[in-house]
């Protein structure tokens, strides 16, 4: 039995989810099964904040989290943290399908963008991401409103820049620099960097 | 579109709010911008702090799906081989095979260094390592603590020929490591040398070490102490480097301040 390693939620670029990680990539389920533990609140949060609807939420989350297994020996640890390879591949996964169904329901996905319910408050609240939750709203507080809105509706909502721009009544090119200069700002607030 | 236009997509690209048409262009011009490609790492692991706030309580079954599931599924085989298959996974193009550009390297280098997700580099610093001289470890180690400082900024700039030049510079340690890509071999015989610049004299900080990954990749710590440098150059010397540049400057870049 190995030692348990602690993680806690806002492990995002701590080593031990990296460490658990290499150890799935040689295809230790034990391992696997930590990993499981630290990503899936933020996995099934992430997706269901784009798809709204909880049941494909939790079809696609289960998608991702067994591709994190199969696709465990291609991450880097040089090319960002463990959570970022996790939540890179679950944003992805929630888009693609989003925008998929929007094709064939196009009306109830506007339906949808029009619900600007700020994305943090319709997911139920763990004591363990209390802390991260507080710190990005404190964040996003520092937004202006549209560099919020923007932000919200691309990386939540899963919308093009195009349909933000069409949704908020913005030419184009200011959407694209609001995306930029929020995340910026976001990044600096949260120190990202260096 | 312009470059400069495109130096603006990187929100956009980042938070995977780039059509399909818009994407594909972005990715390349990702390829010739280490400026971009900085800032969309950084911009994505910000996208993963905006994640890690919605996350919600998923349900017991989920978990028993998953396990049972993942217990049938095959795993990929690690990545050596340089083939990527149709429809892989790419730590930044999830769905999609995605080449990474050829100074992702020095990129992700710096960006090591900007999250301090450096331990997994350490490792893999360190194997390489063991096959290669004590003093040559010792320089590797050398060159993952500047990078892993939590001090520790960056700069990028253009080499020549589209080859991209990456600065990291730790105060605390008072070292400097120099990460260059797609830099072609120096002719005939001959090699890089690094230079501090110390207001306008240049002082040798030693050859350029090719890395591991790549003949075109090259990441070495600078010899000496940085001591109020204020810039760095780099030039092509006669083997075994020279006192003194022979030559003009491939590169002059400042240090980050
Ligand atoms: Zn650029």
């Amino acid at each position: 039995m190995k030692e348990a390693v602690h993680i806690s939620g806002l492990a995002s670029a701590g080593p031990d989810l990296q460490e658990l990680l290499g150890m799935v990539a040689r295809g230790d389920q034990d391992a696997f099964s930590q990993v499981y533990e630290a990503v899936c609140g933020p996995v099934l949060g992430l997706v269901r904040s784009v798809l709204r609807d909880p049941a494909q939420s939790e079809e696609v989350a289960q998608e991702v989290l067994v591709e994190v297994w199969r696709t465990a020996p291609r991450f880097q640890a040089a090319r960002g943290s463990a959570m970022n390879w996790v939540l890179t591949l679950a944003h992805h996964r929630a888009v693609d399908r989003v925008r998929s169904v929007e094709a064939t329901t196009a009306r109830e996905h506007k339906a949808a963008l029009l619900d600007r319910t700020p994305a943090f408050d319709d997911v139920t609240e763990q004591v363990e991401t209390r802390l991260e939750r507080e710190q990005v709203r404190r964040c996003m507080r520092t937004l202006s409103e549209l560099q919020r809105e923007s932000v919200t509706l691309a990386y939540y909502r899963g919308l093009t820049y195009r349909e933000v721009a069409e949704l908020l009544a913005a030419p184009l090119g200011t959407i694209k620099t609001r995306l930029r200069d929020g995340l910026i700002r976001l990044r600096d607030c949260l120190g990202v960097s260096a | 579109m312009s470059d400069a236009g495109l130096h603006t997509l990187t929100g956009a690209y980042a938070l995977h709010a780039l059509p399909e048409p818009e994407r594909r262009e972005f990715e390349r011009h990702l390829g010739d911008c280490a400026a971009c490609s900085v800032e969309v790492l950084e911009f994505s692991e910000t996208a993963t702090r905006l994640g890690l706030a919605v996350s919600a309580a998923p349900s017991r079954e989920l978990r028993e799906r998953v396990l049972r599931e993942i217990a049938t599924v095959r795993q990929e085989p690690p990545p050596g081989g340089r083939r990527t298959r149709p429809g892989a996974t790419g730590q930044h193009g999830a769905g999609r095979t995605r080449r990474w550009p050829a100074f992702a390297l020095a990129a992700s280098l710096a960006a090591a260094a900007a999250f301090g997700g450096v331990a997994a580099w350490q490792n893999q610093v360190a194997q390489d390592a063991r096959q290669e001289a004590r003093a040559a470890q010792e320089a590797n180690t050398r060159l993952v603590q500047v990078l892993a400082a939590p001090d520790a900024k960056s700069r990028s700039g253009t080499l020549e020929d589209g080859a991209t030049g990456t600065v990291v510079v730790s105060e605390s340690q008072d070292r400097a490591v120099f990460l260059a890509s797609g830099l072609a071999e120096a002719p005939g015989g001959k090699v890089y040398q690094l230079w501090f610049d110390d207001g306008g004299t240049m002082r040798s900080a030693g050859l350029m070490r090719a890395s591991g990954d790549s003949p075109t990749t090259y990441a070495t710590l600078l010899d000496g102490p940085v001591d109020g440098a204020t810039g760095m150059g780099v030039t092509v010397e006669p083997a075994g480097g020279s006192a003194q540049p022979t030559s003009a400057p491939l590169a002059l870049m400042s240090l980050p301040a």
